[in-house]
């Protein structure tokens, strides 16, 4: 076999300069411009997580004040949420695959796509700047009254910084929509799309139908903070508990945003390394749909201890559960794509095994607390923290260090070292378990989130916990160490190096400005392994 | 199959209009998408306006009598005044747009004029009856003062009057400086009845523009109205 080179030309090198990079229009640059702002705010959140962490190591509020605890994690959580988890995948693998998947040369509307960016640092840069002035300590779910009323933090900056970061996530799911409407190549059918695709209209959904409360909600506490105008404020006659649904019916959806991406990345590569047809095809794709349209159904199970009527509750609690349907038949259908496969054991594979067997747990404990009579034992406790955790980094932060590794190649046509890799995604796996499965036990006894001191019988599962969240963050350095090292010493991929189906791995690694030299046709469905020959490279 | 695939096929057949962007193959294809993305962009307006809605919709089935009290402070004749003015404006940016689409440069021009006066009046009428509020205190806020027994709730009603009213106000001015743009460029002749596309959209904008506020009239303005008339 001979060793692939890298093509002479390709999105990368065509033009050189900040300003071919600031004005590009190339959705693939705009992704990678995305890449590093959201990589640098993933390792800004995650600064926050090891002082809380470290305060939490032993029972006593010894290295941090309360007042400080409160604002770091805070702090961690919005911008873990806002800024990094909602735009992880869309906003990078998305922008850059979505396109290519479909067979069209860019995004519908490419300078919106750049307006989003330009939007989304415009956003973040109000939040710094709320966190370099004195930071925000009312949780990342600025709950009223104690967010117009009590606090004196900088809610407002952060508030200002959350809606404008809004806009770009809606202006990304409209283009997403538009796209993938009317760009498709011809011959590929709605039911030709790749599951990734699916997975991102769903989403996209979400972001166009639930990011629109949020801004208008989060504007209401602006003004309320600022003028004392009685929406939300109980003793002028408003109702803390609107902003509470308000709140949530935004969200709720939003974690949607955040799993249903990964989910569309776990299609692919478990498609991909086990030589199979997705098992179900139909069944996956409707799935995210569903799980889209229950997902703005289901927001009241954050209130079933806020004063809301016993009824709306039962209704909530029933809808809750409808949402295990069709995230079951994902993990179902993919379970049964990888049975009796060819399985290839590569390192974006052993992600999506992380991914499937945490998001498994995260999500059977999401029924726990779906439950209204343990969701009164165990609400805001470390149960909740540990719960929401195995679906946000077990689960969305898995599927997107998998769909990184998996098209890696075709970002940048160079590998990463794969020995490396599966070792990371161990580090990450025993890591991660080792932070969060202690917390489900610590809720379970009844130490509540959001406190820096704690009884001194919880400590042992603390330190534990703190120990794995050291191990975690090793596990995520190590990757990007060496995916920095693979662009400039990775082995050049050539096209395809996965052997994989899907129009982007048809064309060059790095991509043409253009993505693909003659518009392909397509004439079959996105998961032909069955006709393929086995390739091992 | 869906019309988006037809519009693809054959690649770089003819001549490009100037206004074809590089990922479309035709005209249609590119009209089509840009027409999908602004209804988009239309729901995702209708669910921002939706939380205030929401909002109304709780405080109104809560405090009825304070939104009786609220309502009638409101002037009901500028108001139905600005209706008016916003109705006709609609019909000229329809009149605008039908221009484009014969081909008419000078009267798209005209009617676009006439439509961002219509809409300066109604700003303008607006700005008369927020001066009236903040002279009355009316304005919520520490300088908030109302005799009534429910000077609280309707403290919330006029909070809600002026979000609804100020954040649709925003959108008007939002629409006059997309219009003078739309305008300048159809001054330079850019548009022909192939591509008229931004006068189109400007149009579907205005037009939702103005809707909002045929919601917000009655909801506002005329709360038990006939029952204070009596």
């Amino acid at each position: 076999m001979t060793t692939p080179l890298l093509p002479r030309e390709h999105y990368l090198n065509v033009r050189y300069g900040i300003k071919s990079w600031l004005l590009t229009k190339d959705h693939k640059r705009i992704a990678l411009l995305y890449l590093i702002t959201v990589t640098g705010f993933f390792f800004l959140g995650g600064a926050f997580a090891v002082l809380i962490r470290l305060e939490l190591a032993t029972p006593a509020g010894d290295l941090l004040s309360s007042d400080t605890y409160n604002k770091m994690f805070t702090m961690h959580g919005v911008i873990m949420v806002f800024f990094f988890l909602i735009p992880s995948i869309p906003a990078i693998l998305g922008n850059f695959l979505v396109p290519m998947m479909i067979g069209a040369r860019d995004l519908a509307f490419p300078r919106i796509n750049l307006l989003s960016w330009y939007i989304y640092i415009l956003g973040g840069t109000f939040t710094l700047w709320a966190v370099i002035v004195g930071g925000v300590d009312t949780g990342w779910t600025f709950y009223t009254p104690y967010s117009t009323a009590a606090s004196n933090t900088n809610v407002v900056a952060t508030g200002l910084g959350v809606f404008i970061t809004g806009f770009s996530s809606i202006l990304t799911g409209l283009n997403f929509i538009v796209t993938i409407h009317r760009m498709r190549a011809p011959g590929l059918t709605w039911f030709r799309l790749p599951l990734f695709i699916w997975a991102h209209y769903a989403t996209s959904l979400i972001q166009v139908l639930g990011t629109p409360v949020i801004a208008i909600t989060v504007l209401l506490v602006a003004l309320e903070r600022t003028f004392h105008i009685g929406i939300f404020d109980p003793a002028l006659g408003g109702d803390p508990v609107l902003f509470q649904h308000l709140f949530w019916f935004y969200s709720h959806p939003a974690v949607y945003i955040m799993i249903l991406p990964a989910m569309g990345v776990v299609s692919e590569v478990v498609a991909c390394f086990s030589r199979k047809n997705v098992f179900g095809y139909s069944f996956v794709a409707f799935s995210s749909l569903a799980i889209a349209v229950f997902g703005f159904l289901v927001w009241a199970h954050h209130m079933f201890v806020a004063g809301i009527s016993v009824y709306a509750a039962m209704v909530f609690s029933f809808l809750s559960f409808a949402v295990a349907i069709p995230s079951a038949v994902k993990v179902f259908n993919w379970t049964a794509t990888l049975y009796r496969g060819a399985i290839w054991w590569q390192a974006p594979l052993l992600f999506v095994f992380g991914f499937i067997g945490l998001f498994t747990i995260g999500g059977l404990t999401g029924l726990f607390l779906a439950s209204l009579g343990l969701d009164v034992h165990v609400h805001d406790t470390y149960f909740v923290v540990a719960h929401f955790h195995y679906i946000m980094v077990g689960g969305a932060i898995m599927g997107y260090m998998a769909g990184l590794h998996f098209w890696w190649p075709k970002m940048f046509g160079r590998m990463y070292p794969e020995p490396w890799a599966k070792f990371a995604a161990l580090v990450v796996f025993v890591g991660f378990n080792l932070t969060f499965l202690p917390q489900f036990i610590l809720g379970y006894m009844g130490m509540p989130r959001r406190y820096h001191a704690y009884p001194e019988e919880f400590q042992v599962l603390n330190v534990m916990s703190s120990a794995g969240a050291t191990i975690l963050g090793v596990g995520y350095l190590i990757p990007m160490i060496y995916f920095i090292w693979s662009l400039r010493y990775g082995r050049a991929a050539g096209p395809n190096p996965w052997g994989a189906t899907g129009l982007e791995w048809t064309t060059q690694s790095p991509p043409l400005t253009e993505n693909f030299p003659v518009t392909p046709v397509v004439t079959e469905g996105a998961y032909e392994y069955s006709k393929r020959e086995m390739r091992v490279v | 199959m869906s019309d988006g695939i037809a519009a693809h096929a054959p690649l770089h057949e003819h001549a490009h209009h100037p206004a074809l962007q590089h990922q479309f193959n035709t005209m249609e294809q590119q009209q089509e998408t840009v027409t999908l993305g602004m209804w988009l962009f239309l729901i995702t307006e209708i669910m921002f306006f939706g939380g205030l809605f929401m909002a109304y919709l709780l405080y109104r089935v809560w405090y009825p009598e304070a939104w009786a009290e609220g309502s009638v402070e409101l002037d009901v004749v500028l108001g139905g005044l600005n209706t008016v003015v916003l109705i006709g404006s609609s019909l000229t940016m329809a009149l605008a747009v039908r221009s484009a689409q014969v081909g008419a440069p000078r009267a798209t021009v005209g009617w676009l004029g006439i439509t961002m006066a219509l809409g300066a009046t109604f700003l303008v009428v607006k700005g008369f009856e927020y001066a009236h509020k903040f002279q009355a205190h009316h304005v919520p806020g520490p300088d908030f003062v109302f005799e009534g027994p429910h000077a609280r709730q309707v403290q919330i009603f006029l909070s809600l009057y002026f979000a609804m009213t100020g954040l649709h106000a925003l959108h008007m001015v939002i629409g006059i400086g997309l219009l003078s743009v739309i305008a300048w460029m159809a001054h330079r002749r850019r548009f022909t009845p192939e591509w008229y596309s931004p006068v189109e959209m400007s149009g579907l904008y205005w037009h939702f523009v103005d809707i909002v506020w045929i919601f917000l009239f009655p909801l506002l303005y005329l709360v038990d109205r006939a029952h204070h008339f009596v």
